[in-house]
């Protein structure tokens, strides 16, 4: 039977297993659209603005480890994808964007709402498709996805222009692909992975740094096997926290700018730096030429290009972590001493770095006057469900999110780590939400980057999404402040945000429920009833408005140069 | 160090941009490129010459096989390639110097594919370190005007390099 373009997309999403996706409608995908009115497998949800239904895509693609889904239209409606597309590009975030386009015919010709989306975002997807002839529009999504998935995962855009999706032709979805040009290294080179072993085994300071990609190939329980299994510390980039328990006690938590203190001297200190699915950004070592200057690297990861990208490396492993790591626990079991002696082996190492917790714990000043905002972060974690999902914004925030609290699970942790982008935080844990319904989904914000797409409690509330939004207001775009603070003489220059804003009338107009704490005995009492109130709730605090993110490694500093909490 | 890499990509629309933005976007440098179709026209093969430490050129080799369209990257090491560009030279030719340029010509074996009054225009083919020699000598003479199609590379032996 023959099919038009429209509904050939609809099926190829289908068979791909995609359940939910987010989009909005235009004059190029209006075809589209009328397609997935009766399209009844597919749950579409429009976001407020293109920007967030693919920040939402990116959401649903962090918590489910599914790809997600985006649809907009040509001109404006692709253009205001991009930030979105540059976000999910940058901590590789497998996804596929589906942009309305122009008729063929009128391509080039600047038509109405054409803009060259495939020139846009050449630099900011993993790969883009113009689908010229319906022919290979099953193909090309094929394609998408398994380029999305597959490797280093990423976004990619499917321009579709409108004749395509009116014109007709017989559907047959491939079973598999063939890419001659693409072709990921999956499996780790077995003499490499020996060789790693060995060296490893050898070591008297070890530490494991971990990254994103063991959270991307679900790999978390491979990398705890083998860190136990050897008995080695681990840190964990932002992008990888929650993939090893942060109350397990070799954990070292976050590294770099705003990591902790332990993590950083361990690193500075080590003889052997296993970097896992990480990738050496300048956030994590600092000054590059004082990072890790004992040590030897190895580096496991799937994308070539991240190795020796930054940083010197002595043993590159390139293939997917979670195979690696599962050859690296079976070498470990041959040819090496069990468990219990790789552990007494390290003893002083961990000793050591017990040193260094006890002298230095991840800290801050409590208040009785003003909340601080790391104590409602501590709450946060103690009155949420185990298995909650939290979403952050970009700024402040996000790192006390991040340093205090205590991420024990992969997937559970879902923040702009590459671009840093203000305003993913809200549209994220909308899309977290939408793929797990049941599940405690919440998004920490700051009162700046809330308002940069606060639209979407529209969204929220319209789909009955049951997100808890945390705003942590120091009435600041706060991580400038402290920037302009610590090395421009407190000149605030645009960063007071001056207007206080009434969040809870503002939740209230979208039919949310607006609850607000302004002293430390309200904190609970908020957090509380937030959660027990069934739909969604904003919760504003109203923490200090001059607190510091601490330790900090100023811009091009040595980790062990750091700016301490005491 | 000047490198000399060849790039076996699809013959699609769009896939030289993929490449140039690749360098302009890291700020690698190409001192020259050329693109053309093989002899299986579903591919294309570039040329480029770019400069970089081992580090650059490591990065640059593993970003071109990064990018989904690009099929093969042979950074070619000299003494085990062949390359050749070609250049049209004007230039300019009157009383004495007439000679000379013609002299010029044809120790370098370039073919005079235009002649007036007053200029010579010149077809050079062979390795660049050999072409640039020539375009030296011809440079105080009164160079008007210079193209070059920058080098193309195959390497020596009888193994092929196909898709
Ligand atoms: C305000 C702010 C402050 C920040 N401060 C810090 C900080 O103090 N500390 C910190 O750590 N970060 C910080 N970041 C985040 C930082 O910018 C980077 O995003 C982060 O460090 C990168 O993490 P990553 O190395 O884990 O890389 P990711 O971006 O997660 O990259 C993953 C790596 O794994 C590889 N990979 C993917 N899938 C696989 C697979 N299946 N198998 C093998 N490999 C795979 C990829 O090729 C890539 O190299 C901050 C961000 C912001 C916005
Ligand atoms: C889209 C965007 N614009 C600007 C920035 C630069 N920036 C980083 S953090 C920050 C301040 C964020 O303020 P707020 O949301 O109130 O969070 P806080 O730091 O106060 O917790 C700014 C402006 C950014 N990361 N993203
Ligand atoms: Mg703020």
């Amino acid at each position: 039977m023959k099919l038009n373009g429209a509904r050939i997309l609809l099926e190829c999403l289908k068979r791909e297993g995609v359940d939910t996706i987010f989009g909005y409608p235009g004059g190029t995908v209006i075809n589209l659209y009328d397609e997935l009115f009766s399209f009844k497998e597919i749950r579409h949800i429009l976001p407020r603005h293109e920007q967030a239904g693919v920040h939402a895509a990116d959401g649903y693609a962090r918590a489910t480890g599914k790809v997600g889904v985006a649809i907009a239209t040509s001109g404006p409606g692709a253009t205001n994808t991009i930030t979105g597309i540059a976000t999910a590009y940058m901590d590789s975030i497998p996804m596929v964007i589906i942009t309305g386009q122009v008729p063929t015919a009128l391509i080039g010709n600047d038509a109405f709402q054409e803009a060259d989306i495939i020139g846009i975002t050449r630099p900011c997807t993993k790969h883009n498709f113009l689908v010229k002839d319906v022919k290979d529009l099953a193909t090309i999504m094929k394609k998408a996805f398994y380029i999305a998935r597959t490797g280093r995962p990423g976004p990619v855009l499917v321009d579709l222009p409108k004749d395509v999706q009116i014109a007709q032709t017989e559907f047959h979805y491939p079973e598999s692909v063939e890419i001659r040009g693409y072709k990921p290294t999956v499996e780790g080179h077995p003499k490499q992975i020996e060789k790693a072993v060995a060296m490893i085994m050898q070591a008297k300071k070890p530490v494991i740094y971990v990254g994103g990609g063991v959270i991307l190939a679900n790999a978390a329980a491979e990398l705890v096997a083998v860190a136990k299994r050897l008995g080695i510390p681990v840190t964990t980039t932002l992008m990888g926290l929650g993939a090893y328990p942060e109350n397990d006690p070799h954990s070292l938590g976050l590294l770099g700018m705003h990591g902790t203190y332990y993590a950083n001297m361990a690193v500075s200190h080590c003889d052997m730096l296993i970097a896992i699915g990480a990738r050496f950004d300048d956030r994590v070592t600092g000054k590059i030429a004082s990072f890790a200057p004992h040590a030897k690297i190895v580096h496991v990861d799937v994308d070539p290009t991240s190795i020796k990208k930054n940083v010197r490396v002595d043993l590159p492993i390139v293939g997917d972590v979670r195979d690696v790591l599962q050859k690296m626990l079976k070498v470990a079991d041959e040819i090496g001493p069990d468990a219990k002696a790789c552990e007494a082996a390290l003893a002083p190492w961990i000793a050591e770095i017990d040193e260094w917790k006890k002298k230095h714990p991840m800290t801050y000043k409590q208040s009785t006057s003003v909340i601080k905002p790391q104590y409602v972060i501590q709450r946060l974690r103690a009155l949420s469900d185990p298995d909650a999902i939290v979403a952050t914004d970009v700024g402040q925030h996000q790192m006390w999110t991040a340093q205090f609290f205590g991420f024990t699970a992969p997937r559970t942790l879902l923040s702009s780590g590459g671009l840093g982008t203000m305003g993913f935080g809200l549209p994220a844990a909308m899309g977290a939400q939408a793929g797990f319904p049941d599940r405690q989904v919440m998004v920490v914000c700051g009162d700046g980057g809330f308002q940069m797409n606060m639209q979407e409690l529209a969204t929220i509330v319209q789909n009955r999404l049951n997100v808890k939004i945390v705003i942590l207001n120091n009435n600041f775009l706060g991580m400038v402040r402290q920037w302009q603070e610590l090395f421009f003489d407190k000149r605030y220059s645009s960063t007071c945000m001056e207007l206080p804003i009434d969040f809870i009338k503002l939740a209230e107009a979208f039919g949310a429920t607006g609850l607000q704490a302004t002293k430390v005995e309200e904190v609970d009492e908020v957090i509380k009833k937030g959660f027990a109130t069934d739909g969604p709730v904003l919760m504003e605090f109203k923490v200090a408005r001059e607190e510091k993110v601490l330790p900090m490694v100023p811009a091009g500093a040595s980790l062990t140069e750091m700016v301490l909490a005491s | 160090m000047r490198h000399t890499i060849a790039v076996l990509v699809e013959n699609e629309f769009g896939v030289l941009s993929r490449v140039v933005g690749l360098f302009s976007g890291r700020g690698f440098n190409i001192d020259s490129l050329t693109v053309a179709p093989t002899n299986d026209e579903a591919l294309s093969r570039i040329t480029l010459v770019t400069r970089g430490d081992e580090q650059i050129i490591e990065q640059i080799t593993k970003q071109l096989n990064k990018l989904i369209d690009v099929i093969k990257v042979i950074d070619f090491e000299p003494e085990h390639a062949i390359e050749r560009e070609m250049v049209l030279v004007k230039v300019s030719a009157e009383d004495q110097s007439r000679a000379e340029v013609l002299r010029i010509a044809d120790i370098f074996r370039a073919k005079v594919i235009d002649v007036t009054p007053k200029s010579y225009t010149l077809e050079a083919t062979g390795a660049p370190a050999k072409v640039s020699a020539m375009v030296e000598l011809l440079r105080p003479l009164g160079l008007k005007e210079l193209v070059s199609t920058g080098p193309v590379v195959i390497g020596r032996g009888a193994k092929a390099w196909k898709g």
